[in-house]
């Protein structure tokens, strides 16, 4: 495999030829943060929390999908990055539930993100959904990082259960003309709550717990739930 | 409609649709939306069903598609629906007033359906008639036909409810077209479609027959290089580099994209010229399809098109007819066809790569760039895709030579140039003119100069444009002179506001522009274009809270600076522009 020499915060790094910025920038242990990049899906540069100053590029370049190249010269927490990175944190705060994501906390008090920054914002506040045993999704904590539309579909599972509602500001993940989830393809395989970073989706069991139940009130419940599920279908 | 909820539609139309579609598999998704919810009205569950099946695409994923594109409903509508205009060229026409008007009369909140079924009322990004605004979209009738109905008052909003009211087919509400040059505007702003036997008969199709038997491939592209056609959809990309990439780029088959998908705020000049001279833009498209070696040709134009699809369906018939298009045309051997594709409500899909991923039958998201369209375009092939005035371009350029093309330009911005004019001048048009030209002269001598007061400031470049002040009208239009003066000629639209107009309120309709326009996917458009709206909502009334300067530069540079394409990054433009010329507008406290 062929290797480039680039230069990531003033030192020298060597990397193989198809590596990303993100890449080579960790095996020298500096870290670049991100949100909606995973080991495990398809990076599609969404959040652009992670993006960087390549010198001679007009704009900031997202390093989970940009490929080094010989003689880079990469500057990781530049005033612009900083000043990206720390918006794109307190607009996300303004508009989001992220008590549940220890991670984003994290990088919000990393790049000194106000909490207050956005008055009179519009938050994106939905009810919680139970529809279904697992999981329940609570999409007023969902980062839209399309984890779970991902694992769901080619990046893993081939169910196709997820897909978006709206666009913009107001898209929101859904179901197929957003049936509850056991009307859907969904398989319950669970691998978009083993993705999720934000708590958006979690086990119900867990969700039942931080309501307060104790674990023999939960299996009550889930016994009932059973024999009122047989019944409907007898 | 409650009928049609209840029980389950007849499905039987829906499968003769999805005949003709056959084997097109999930390329035939918005094409089979779009003829499906003009037979249902909308888009019942049962009839998304029966096509998820068909076309073999996830149920969740054609459930998705529906919920991006603004034209397509997977719930009940009003039997008419009407878009109204409130950007801002139709907004300094009262665009507000005729939108309150239609509410007040159907009964309604904007956005709504009146209670006996008959009415939605819906507010429109800009429709691409701002020469002749208000403008209002209007669907109705079973099947449902689509038209666009200009100059209407609330007085005459009335009319549409009926069916009536002056469509932009009628010959009196066409476009002005006017003037220095007539290069590639010759034939626009009749009223009516030119027949290709009237282009034939001024030396229509001469450049094809040329190209096709006695130019090479190369030497075609060669042509382009030389006459330096820059891009005139808003990027000023080569020409020319983006056919000879596509040509030697390995894989087949290859795409010829026409981008037709015009939405800019104030920019009308594609549909002029589609509406007008379709040939025109068709020779430009065979001629580019032979030169990269493409069997296919796709013309996306948007859906609030309706009379441009109809005059270019048209032209293309006449275009088979005489041998133009099809198989060995000319007996030259290449063979190549186009296809309509018509969009359905989405300014993103402007951008090029969220444009084939909307003909791939998706959300029309923009890819990560690289790869580029040249090698990865339509379908993962080589692809090259064009604006429809820079092929309307290109005929001229092969039958008089690339030296007589740069002679009308200037030596770095060569040719002719289509302005869209709007706003506060005595004739809103489009003008030809060339490169190099003053925008002085364009306003004063051309437009008739500015009505209703003193000019105050124009919009270059559309909602993605920047600002200029009357001390700048004796620039030069060229890309270089605009980019001097810290501006950009974009798609060429030029709004004029005088100085009775509150520049606030013009900003807040831009944001909302692309609040609503932005597809959603990279945080810093998705986030920051709501953030920018909200906040210029409460300047435009006056009421900007301590900060919002500093919160409006954030958002705007981490657009500019990361946002995934070129919507996000050019979000902020025009406020930048406008804060640096009348700071004074955004300081609090500041008096409406």
């Amino acid at each position: 495999m062929n290797e480039v020499t680039l230069i990531i915060d003033g030192r020298p790094v060597t990397a193989a030829e198809n590596a990303t910025i993100l890449q080579a920038a960790r095996q020298v242990g500096i870290d670049i943060p991100t949100i909606c990049y995973h080991d495990a899906c398809t990076a599609n540069a969404i959040c652009r929390l992670c993006v960087v100053e390549v010198e001679k590029q007009r704009l900031l370049q997202p390093a989970c999908v940009t490929q080094v190249r010989e003689g880079m010269v990469i500057h990781t927490r530049s005033e612009r990055v900083e000043r990206s990175r720390r918006t794109i944190l307190e607009m996300l705060d303004s508009a989001v539930d992220l008590s549940d994501a220890p991670e984003i906390q994290a990088q919000l008090a990393e790049y000194g993100a106000d909490h207050n920054r956005f008055p009179a914002a519009e938050r994106r506040a939905p009810a919680l959904i139970d529809d279904n045993p697992m999981y329940v999704r609570d999409y007023a904590k969902c980062v839209l990082c399309w984890r779970c539309v991902q694992v769901c579909a080619e990046d893993a599972q081939y169910t196709f259960a997820l897909s978006f509602d709206g666009r913009g500001f107001g898209t929101q993940i859904g179901t197929y003309f957003d049936l509850p989830m056991p009307e859907t393809t969904c398989v319950f395989c669970g691998q978009c709550v083993g993705v999720c970073p934000t708590g958006a989706l979690k086990p119900r069991r867990e969700w039942l717990l931080e309501q307060g139940k104790t674990p023999d009130e939960i299996m009550e419940l889930t016994r009932a739930e059973r024999r009122k599920s047989r019944r409907a279908k007898q | 409609m409650t009928e049609l909820l209840a029980a389950s539609p007849d499905l039987t139309p829906l499968r003769s649709i999805l005949a003709g579609h056959a084997g097109q598999g999930r390329a035939a998704l918005l094409p089979v939306l779009l003829a499906a919810q003009a037979h249902y009205g909308f888009l019942p569950q049962p009839v998304t069903a029966e096509i998820a099946h068909s076309l073999g695409v996830p149920l969740a994923e054609v459930h998705g598609v529906i919920e991006f594109y603004a034209l397509l409903y997977n719930e009940p509508v009003g039997r008419t629906v009407l878009r109204v205009c409130t950007d801002p060229a139709c907004a300094l026409r009262g665009g507000d007033a005729v939108l309150s008007a239609a509410c007040a009369l159907a009964g309604v909140a904007e956005g709504e359906t009146s209670a006996d079924g008959a009415v939605t009322v819906e507010r429109s990004p800009c429709l691409g008639h701002c020469n002749s605004g208000v403008s209002v979209n209007v669907s109705s009738g079973r099947p449902v036909r689509n038209q666009t109905y200009a100059h209407v008052t609330p007085d005459t909003v009335a009319d549409l409810f009926a069916g009536h009211g002056r469509t932009t087919a009628d010959f009196w509400s066409e476009d002005y077209v006017g003037g220095d040059l007539s290069i590639v505007t010759p034939l626009c702003g009749r009223g009516r479609r030119t027949r290709l036997i009237e282009y034939e008969a001024v030396g229509g199709m001469q450049a094809l027959r040329k190209a096709l038997t006695s130019l090479t491939p190369t030497q075609v592209i060669e042509a382009m290089h030389r006459a330096d056609l820059l891009g005139r959809g808003g990027a000023a990309f080569p020409t020319w580099a983006k056919w000879d990439g596509a040509a030697k780029a390995p894989g087949q088959p290859k795409y010829f994209v026409v981008n037709a998908d015009e939405s800019e705020p104030g920019t009308f000049k594609d549909r002029v010229l589609l509406e007008g001279d379709p040939c025109r833009v068709l020779e430009g498209a065979i001629i580019g399809a032979y030169a990269i070696g493409a069997e296919r040709i796709y013309i996306y134009i948007r859906g609030e098109y309706p009379l441009a699809i109809e005059r270019v369906g048209a032209a293309l018939e006449e275009l088979r007819s005489a041998g133009y298009l099809g198989d060995n045309i000319l007996g030259s051997g290449f063979s190549v066809d186009v296809e309509i594709r018509s969009g359905a409500g989405a300014y993103i899909c402007g951008e090029e790569t969220a444009l084939f991923e909307s003909i791939e039958g998706k959300r029309g998201f923009p890819r990560v760039k690289p790869p580029f369209p040249t090698t990865h375009g339509l379908f993962g092939k080589p692809t090259a895709i064009n604006n429809v005035e820079t092929l309307a371009q290109t005929p001229y350029i092969l039958i008089h030579g690339p030296d007589a093309f740069q002679r009308l330009g200037t030596a770095e911005s060569t040719g002719p140039k289509l302005l869209c004019v709007s706003g506060d001048v005595v004739r809103p048009g489009l003008y030809e003119i060339g490169f190099g030209a003053t925008l002085r002269h364009l306003i004063e001598n051309l437009a008739g100069g500015v009505v209703g007061g003193e000019l105050q400031a124009m919009l270059i470049g559309g909602a993605a444009g920047a600002f200029a002040t009357p001390a700048e009208l004796d620039t030069p239009i060229t890309f270089q002179g605009l980019r001097a003066a810290g501006l950009t000629l974009g798609s060429g639209a030029i709004m004029v506001f005088n100085d009775k107009r509150d520049l606030r309120d013009i900003l807040r309709r831009l944001a909302r522009f692309f609040a609503h326009e932005s597809c959603g996917k990279c945080y810093p458009c998705q986030l920051g274009t709501q953030r920018q709206y909200e906040i210029l909502t409460r300047v435009a009334a006056g009421r900007a809270l301590p900060g919002d300067v500093e919160r409006l530069r954030d958002v705007g540079w981490t657009m500019t600076d990361a946002s995934l394409c070129g919507l996000g990054q050019t979000a902020a433009a025009a406020l930048f522009s406008a804060m640096k010329r009348w700071p004074h507008l955004f300081e609090n406290g500041h008096a409406p």
